[in-house]
């Protein structure tokens, strides 16, 4: 392979790259949204047509309608803002908390990293669902910000203990310790050295923070936790579960939310397996047809040599 | 952590330690232990931690017990609540007002005695009852699922491994990628509408027929199996697929190792080299995970629970928190919590028998 540099080598695989553009389209709707809904006549996602309650798909209403008459095609793509919004927002809080406590854990090490490892670890064994949703059940009337605030706050360990095992590392080559000894003081090392070193991890690990996002206001608000007000994908599935529509046949209303849910994850999942392979080679898996050539190649030689 | 390994310099009696020889037996035995000492010990703070946090969250959050009790009772009443009734409720549920230190003080006494208050709800039983009650179902249930999950992911997510770039594993890694991606309770309501509405092979919800008597008999233990298939078997569907991931990366990594190659050579079989050289040291990470999958079992009956109503401290959980039940909340949370410590605290009891490295080095 030539040397190219990383991110053009990273765009090269096509799982980064369908990854990338499902992400961006889900995106792009959940920015754009307001106004399509708005400006297509008969796309608002709270209106209640009464005439329609409980239809399945038609062509007036591509996805059909909920039990109030309220456009399903419209709540989806309503949706995608809630959601993104509070997986955003919940992967900006975590990654910040998991830098703050794993970067001067594994820079310092010693006491520091003593106290600090030992608070990751509590949350890590600590059951976070639950947590999260006492924490949210005592807190009553919750808005998107505040379950997107719960959901970082509680989850933020994980990351932190691999930002710690990667600071340790590099703040132990010979250029960070070199300029340790020179008298370069601690935060200008952190921020300027250390931290530029682990952007791959830190990009990687907000990528699945905002999943874990979208998927932890899912469950929440699966489980009552939500904004009645507000439209998510998760409040979408809830108030389906709610008006019983398993039970009515209604598969119209909580299979498009759920399954946007699962594209926004399956083209994460995909940008991190090629993140991966990037970062170990040996994940890389060869097309088959190299595999054959070159073991007929190799079987070829074989037999010259025998000769 | 580092700076109480390092050796102590050797005094006193007994066979000084030289850097030659291994360690003496005595020597050895501390290593040994001392590494399960230390998770004990974090294990007793983490503990206190939960205990003093399930302390502190409902006296730090808005709304406490008696105070919804008072305001239920003057909402459906419409007048104010005599003080003697205030009094009584007070005993019941706790003062708010009361100094903080000994409200914990009490709190703990009460806790030495395994009393976790009574129910709202279902006054006046006791919350542990409720909850000693739930437990086995969820242990059963998700307990069975989770091990079953580790399993079967693990074993295919070696073969997928072993055979990089075939077409089992071309088919089967996207696949498991997308099938860990899909939120659980989605699975599991289209499952419930599939199987459950449509098709009708599976009861839509609870734990068992409740027209039987709870015992051991056959029918009521056909019926718990007829009643947890569905649960059972969305669980292990969108468990599965995150093993498989992890064992088929790590396996991959592994077979290319000199030793494995080396106990190739050797001529030995292949399913000695695949289950003893490779999987063994390529399933450590995963066994990580699975400690970790292990504590959470019970928080992640939650959502199983409450889409099949399954009769689980999940369940139990939800319905508290629907109702505001805080004696309820509380004392669950707390059943949670420190179920998942001690399963944390088994899981890394074996992982010293897995992995020699710990028992050596401590």
């Amino acid at each position: 392979m030539r040397p190219s540099s990383r991110g053009s080598g990273l765009l090269k695989g096509w799982k980064v790259r369908v990854g990338l553009s499902v992400i961006g389209f889900f995106v792009l709707l959940a920015l754009l949204g307001p106004w399509l809904t708005s400006s297509i006549p008969g796309l608002d996602p709270r209106a209640n047509d009464l005439t329609a309650i409980g239809l399945p798909p038609s062509a007036d209403h591509w996805l059909g309608t909920t039990q109030f008459g309220q456009d399903v095609l419209a709540q989806t793509i309503e949706g995608a803002r809630g959601s993104l919004f509070v997986g955003f927002l919940s992967a900006v809080i975590g990654t910040s908390l998991a830098i703050l406590v794993g970067l001067p854990a594994g820079y310092f090490g010693g006491r520091t990293d003593s106290w600090l490892n030992f608070l990751s670890n509590l949350f890590i064994v600590m059951p976070v669902l639950p947590l999260i949703l006492i924490v949210a059940g005592y807190m009553q009337g919750t808005g998107l910000w505040v379950i997107a605030l719960i959901i970082g706050f509680f989850g933020w360990s994980g990351g932190a203990r691999t930002i710690r095992a990667q600071a340790m590392s590099v703040s132990n080559r010979d250029f960070v310790l070199a300029m340790r000894t020179l008298g370069e003081p601690h935060h200008r090392l952190l921020f300027h050295e250390v931290l530029p070193h682990l952007t791959g991890w830190i990009a990687a690990m907000f990528l699945s923070g905002v999943i874990g996002g979208v998927m932890a206001e899912a469950g929440l608000a699966f489980l009552g936790i939500s904004d009645s007000g507000a439209i998510s994908w998760g409040t979408m599935i809830q108030a389906a579960q709610q008006q019983s529509a398993v039970l009515r046949g209604m598969w119209w209303w909580f299979v498009p939310p759920g399954l946007c849910i699962a594209l926004v994850a399956t083209a994460a999942t995909l940008v991190n397996f090629g993140v991966d392979e990037l970062a170990n080679p040996k994940l890389r898996t060869v097309r088959r047809s190299v595999v054959r050539r070159t073991r007929d190649r190799a079987n070829e030689t074989a037999v010259g040599s025998d000769a | 952590m580092t700076t109480t390994e390092a050796p102590a310099p050797a005094s006193g009696p007994g066979p000084a330690p030289s850097a030659a020889t291994d360690p003496p037996a005595a020597v050895r035995a501390v290593r040994r232990w001392g590494f399960l000492l230390r998770r004990l010990g974090f294990y007793a703070a983490a503990a206190a931690a939960a205990i003093v946090l399930n302390f502190l969250l409902p006296r730090l959050m808005p709304g406490d017990p008696s105070s919804a009790i008072v305001e239920e009772l003057q909402r459906v009443s419409g007048q104010q609540v005599p003080p003697e009734t205030l009094e009584s409720i007070r005993a019941i549920f706790g003062d708010p007002d009361q100094n903080l230190a000994e409200q914990f003080v009490g709190y703990l006494g009460q806790l030495a005695r395994f009393d976790l208050g009574v129910s709202v709800v279902n006054f006046p039983v006791p919350v542990s009852e409720l909850v000693l009650q739930a437990l086995p179902w969820t242990l059963l249930l998700v307990g069975t699922t989770t091990v079953l999950a580790f399993v079967l992911g693990t074993g295919l997510g070696v073969i997928a491994g072993w055979k990089a770039g075939s077409r089992l594993d071309s088919i089967l890694t996207p696949l498991t990628a997308f099938l860990s991606s899909v939120p659980y309770f989605w699975v599991a309501l289209l499952a419930l509408w599939v199987f459950g509405f449509v098709l009708g092979w599976f009861p839509l919800s609870g734990g068992y027929d409740a027209n039987l008597a709870e015992g051991f008999n056959l029918p009521f233990l056909a019926s718990v199996m007829h009643y947890g298939a569905l649960p059972a078997a969305t669980i292990v569907f969108s468990a599965f697929g995150g093993w498989l991931l992890g064992m088929r990366n790590m396996t991959v990594t592994t077979v290319r190792e000199d030793y494995v190659l080396l106990a190739q050579a050797k001529g030995l079989s292949r399913g000695r080299v695949i289950l003893r050289y490779a999987a063994r040291n390529a399933m450590l990470p995963s066994f990580t995970g699975f400690a970790m999958a292990l504590g959470g079992v019970i928080g992640g009956a939650l959502l199983t629970e409450t889409v099949f109503s399954y009769p689980g401290i999940g369940y139990l959980l939800f319905e508290s928190l629907n109702k505001r039940d805080y004696p309820m909340m509380q004392g669950v949370f707390l059943i949670v919590t420190l179920a998942t410590l001690l399963a944390n605290l088994l899981a890394d009891s074996l992982y010293v028998v897995l992995d020699p490295r710990i028992r050596e080095q401590g």
